[in-house]
């Protein structure tokens, strides 16, 4: 694994970050998690180091799976794109025209590295990002609807959220989620259930046309 | 069957796995890294003698002043100095 020293400060410094007496008022690490895409964008221009902090932690996710899923890259290419993406995001946060579309805006921004990187390898001529199986595009979308289907899930109960990232998202087993969360293992897969079945009616809630037959 | 059935809920929150932490916590650390950064130019402005040993040997003089070398871009620290 590679150090932080792998960023690339590819442009020029930009003063976006500049101490600040304009932050508004210190907000906690949940209520950070729950402010709208624009409202985190606005607070990390003005220098909020933890609202930077939640910014890279709601969109690493994405970013990663675009660059290890999407376009297939081994880890080492993965972080150097990972801390490019950010590095960039962080000098060009003031250049966003739109603080909404930040995440289409990140998104965009990992593709076009991803394929930076496979051109700039030798392995342009094995690996063709337009002719991996499934094709990216079809990879991007999945990866959206797993974005959109992760947002939802901020709706569910603590220990709901905790129990289905750990099973699906981190493959941890039944032991360990139980040993982890304080309860007993034989209930857990009842409680994945249970919260499925509860996800599945916040997810339609939020996407009318998602319950429609496929 | 629906389109987002349990079973296909299952599918998506697996499609996004956790980023490796350490890459999450580096690039939490952008901002203190650029401060740092920031810290050491103006330093290096200052005082030509600080200048002329991160250029003779960059890594040992941030050494010697008390910088973990490891936590600054180096690469843009380097391209800084040259400007």
């Amino acid at each position: 694994m590679r150090s932080p020293l792998t960023v690339h400060w590819t442009a020029q410094p930009a003063a976006i970050f500049p101490p600040s007496e304009h932050s508004g008022f210190i907000l906690s690490g949940v209520q950070l998690a729950s402010l709208p895409d624009a409202q985190l964008v606005a607070r990390c221009r003005v220098g909020d180091e933890d609202a930077w902090r939640e910014l890279v932690a709601r969109f690493s996710r994405y970013v990663y799976a675009i660059s290890s899923q999407a376009y297939r890259l081994g880890p080492e290419d993965a972080e150097e794109v990972f801390q490019e993406v950010f590095a960039r995001t962080y000098q060009h946060l003031d250049k966003l025209r739109d603080d909404e579309a930040i995440r289409p805006w990140i998104g965009q921004l990992t593709r076009r590295l991803c394929i930076d990187h496979l051109r700039s390898s030798s392995r342009e001529e094995i690996v063709d990002p337009e002719s991996l199986p499934g094709g990216t595009d079809e990879a991007m979308a999945t990866i959206d609807e797993s974005f959109a289907v992760h947002e939802a899930m901020a709706e569910l109960s603590e220990n709901c959220r905790e129990i289905l990232d750990r099973f699906f998202a981190r493959d941890e087993s039944y032991q360990t989620i139980g040993a982890a969360l304080e309860i007993p293992s034989g209930t857990i897969a009842s409680r994945i259930s249970r919260c499925l079945a509860r996800l599945r009616e916040i997810f339609e809630g939020r996407n009318p046309g998602a319950g429609a037959s496929s | 069957m629906t389109a987002y059935d349990e079973q296909r809920l299952a599918q998506l929150i697996k499609a996004l796995p956790p980023a490796p932490q350490a890459w999450v916590e580096a690039a939490q650390e952008l901002p203190l890294a650029r401060g740092r950064l920031d810290d050491i130019v103006a330093r290096a402005e200052a005082d030509l003698a600080f200048r002329d040993a991160l250029i003779a040997n960059l890594e040992e003089a941030l050494r010697l002043e008390g910088y973990e070398p490891e936590t600054i871009p180096l690469d843009e620290l380097r391209r800084r100095l040259e400007d």
